[in-house]
């Protein structure tokens, strides 16, 4: 068994275990209700997220485990109980494995030193999002085959994003050119030292890309005066159908939703034919059942 | 009275005075009688301490220091604090006034104290707030605390955010000619800020308080400090640009005195590994360069004095997400053996190190002690410099834990401290009496 807390410090043939899993698990696959019978999965929501809170689930049912979903509302955290009460109550259930979603970065990592069963990190802060980043790496490699020497490009705010921080770690260890673009208020110091190219620039590097991996503006943060408007990110940062024009035969666009359409994203891109972002959503659950097989093994 | 006490053939390492050598030392009175290079005889009923081979050295001063009491005697009280100074070297301690009730008026300054008499072990000089409750807002009685026994004035713990309140706080400081001590933090900058920013904080997902919030705020008090001819000190420095400026300050003749903590000196923001509270302080730990920084500035004296920020807290205040984490460690008692590392790596001579224990912190703050010559305080610190040991938080005597360095192998060991002439702590004991 081993915790997922991050793709940071996973080797290249670890991941592509999973990922060789993962094929697997999509639809028509073999039968895998033999693989958890009997045990359960709890999934430990402090933020909401009903995409990935769903997928854990639906991945976890179709491994024949029972699911244990718990969220915060209306229960103990609000009356002082700290993370680690919390978690070493449901791991008294006796779980496989907890499946954890929560606002601070690193929470995972603490609850993982205090529990026997294994930690799944569902996204902590503005950490790591590491399932979003494998099912990211394996709708690239159902296109592609291989990551080797194909050029990513991360465009948005990095600084928040803890999908930025997986996916690039994924794609490196993968083989793949990372290039991330953002506003200097948006991308945070040190991103070189972790394998990135930082631009600002998003005409400059748009054709070289074999993939454009659009994040989402994280609207509620535009008091803090990181950038001047949506307005102005859009022309400078945003996707638009002139832009997409410019970019490599066959590119890829993607985007790990929710989107804000016309920000990010123009919605004729998003729907194009670049566009794999429903195929994102749908390897969801067969690259999240190839983790919980994986690290509970 | 006291029976005298004859220090024999130690390392008396005494900066002020300028002495480095094997010397026999005697205490009469609870003050140093004599310092000598020959061997003195051994007065009628006094007692012997053989310090061969041991460096015999003026009681260490600590600017920086958080007792909790009153308010929060479940972290640490002015005792249980005593207690931890005297067993790491410690003959006196600065007590910050940010405690639940905050010390921003004689009367609390005069309850710290007769706690500190009751407990009976070392010197403990309050500092009294700058702003009454420490809001920032008004000042408070200046003039009372020091008549009450206040020996500098301080928000630690928060800075003064207001530039005018702060020129003013200056301003008032120089009729009474104590030290107005500043934690120097832009609490715009710092804003959700965890740890410090770089690529640690990057890869770790953590909000970043950046150097400049820090150094920025020395800027604006330094040209304060110009303006108001008053007298400055800056807590727990660092990063680069800080000592970058106070250098400048100090060559040309400003007021400024600066300390550095013994984690700063050791540790980089690497040390927060996976989301490690016990690396959580504020100011963060910052980046190997600015370490450097630090440990130049210890050496060639733009910083005056190694001071602990020792900040008492419990297991469930550090046992929680890293955001959540309260800042701060405990440092009594492994503030020598970390200074020391510097020493036994090459970076910093014995002398220099005993200085920023000693004299520095003396001379800063304008208090007694700090050296050795007949007529001082025979406030005295025995070290073995060779003894291998490794800390062990759980024996601390301090009443909190809050330590990175537990289980950390250390060179060099106090192994008797002496306050007034009197023995308060040898072979790993508190000697009370009260
Ligand atoms: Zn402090």
């Amino acid at each position: 068994m081993r915790h997922l807390l991050g793709i940071e410090g996973w080797r290249r043939d670890e991941l592509e275990a999973v990922l060789d899993r993962a094929r697997s698990h999509l639809p028509g696959g073999p039968d895998t209700t033999h693989l958890l019978r009997g045990k359960v999965v709890a999934n430990l929501f402090f933020e909401d997220s009903t995409r990935t809170r769903t997928s854990f689930h639906m991945a976890a049912r179709g491994l024949g485990a029972g699911v244990l979903d718990w969220s915060p509302s209306g229960s103990s955290t609000s009356k002082g109980e700290t993370l680690l009460d919390t978690a070493r109550n449901i791991e008294a259930t006796g779980p496989v494995a907890i499946v954890m979603r929560h606002r601070s970065s690193g929470a995972p990592h603490l609850v993982a030193k205090h529990v026997r069963c294994v930690v799944i990190n569902a996204g902590d802060g503005t950490h790591e999002h590491p399932s979003q980043a494998l099912l990211d790496a394996f709708t690239l490699r159902q296109r592609w085959g291989s990551l080797d020497g194909r050029t990513v490009l991360i465009v948005g705010d990095i600084l928040h994003s803890r999908v930025a921080r997986s996916n690039l770690w994924c794609l490196k260890a993968l083989g793949a050119r990372v290039i991330v673009c953002g506003p200097p208020t948006l991308i945070p110091p040190g991103l070189e030292a972790m394998g990135a190219e930082v631009t600002h620039n998003l005409d400059a590097v748009l054709p070289q890309a074999d993939a454009v991996m659009c994040l989402r503006l994280q609207l509620e943060r535009m008091g803090e005066a990181f950038l001047p408007s949506t307005r102005e990110y859009s022309r400078l940062f945003g996707l638009t159908t002139a832009r997409e024009e410019r970019m490599k035969a066959g590119a890829l666009v993607m985007h790990p939703g929710p989107i804000n359409r016309g920000l990010e994203l123009a919605p004729a891109v998003a729907d194009g034919a670049r566009s794999v972002i429903l195929e994102q959503v749908s390897n969801g659950v067969a690259v999240r059942r190839a983790i919980l097989e994986v690290c509970t093994s | 009275m006291s029976a005298p006490v004859l220090f024999r053939r130690g390392r008396v390492i005494d900066p002020r005075n300028g002495v480095d050598g094997v010397r026999d030392v005697l205490v009469r009175d609870g003050k140093v009688a004599e310092v000598s290079d020959a061997p003195l005889p051994v007065p009628p009923g006094a007692e012997v301490v053989e310090a061969a081979g041991r460096w015999v050295l003026p009681g260490f001063i600590d600017l920086h220091v958080h007792l909790r009491e009153p308010g929060e005697e479940g972290k640490e009280t002015v005792l249980t604090g005593c207690r931890a100074a005297v067993a790491g070297g410690f003959t006196a301690v600065v007590a910050m006034p940010n405690t639940k009730v905050v010390n921003d008026s004689g009367l609390v300054t005069e309850l710290v104290l007769s706690r500190a008499r009751a407990a009976n072990l070392c010197h403990v000089y309050p500092a009294g707030a700058i702003t009454k409750g420490l809001k920032g807002e008004e000042l408070a009685e200046t003039g009372e605390l020091v008549s009450a026994g206040c020996v500098a004035i301080t928000d630690d713990g928060r800075p003064v955010m207001n530039a005018s309140l702060m020129r003013r706080a200056l301003q008032y400081a120089t009729m009474f000619g104590v030290p107005v001590m500043v934690h120097e933090e832009d609490l715009t900058l710092s804003a959700g800020g965890a740890m410090h920013e770089g690529a640690v904080s990057t890869r770790l997902g953590l909000r970043g308080i950046p150097a400049s919030a820090e150094v920025a705020m020395v800027a604006r008090d330094l040209v304060l400090l110009e303006e108001t001819k008053g007298r400055l000190h800056i807590a727990h420095v660092s990063c680069e640009g800080s000592v970058r400026l106070i250098r400048e300050a100090k060559r040309r003749g400003l007021f400024v005195t600066a300390e550095a903590t013994p984690h700063h000196v050791i540790l980089d923001d690497r040390a927060v590994g996976d989301y490690d509270t016990h690396a959580k302080m504020a100011p963060p730990l910052r980046a190997d360069r600015d370490v450097e920084a630090l440990r130049e500035a210890l050496v060639d004296g733009t910083i005056d004095a190694i001071a602990t920020d020792h900040a008492p807290h419990g297991v469930l205040d550090k046992q929680v997400e890293f955001e959540k984490g309260i800042n701060g460690i405990v440092g009594l008692e492994t503030a020598l053996g970390l200074t020391l590392e510097l020493v036994n790596a090459g970076l910093l001579d014995a002398k220099r190190a005993v200085e920023l224990l000693t004299h520095g912190p003396a001379k800063a703050f304008g208090l007694p002690g700090g050296h050795l010559a007949p007529g001082a305080p025979a406030d005295i610190t025995v070290v073995d410099p060779l003894e291998e040991w490794t800390v062990d938080a759980h024996r601390f005597y301090s009443r909190s834990r809050n330590t990175p360095f537990h289980g950390r192998k250390q060179k060099g060991r106090v192994v008797q401290t002496w306050v007034s002439g009197r023995k308060v702590y040898a072979d790993g004991q508190v000697k009370e009496s009260r």
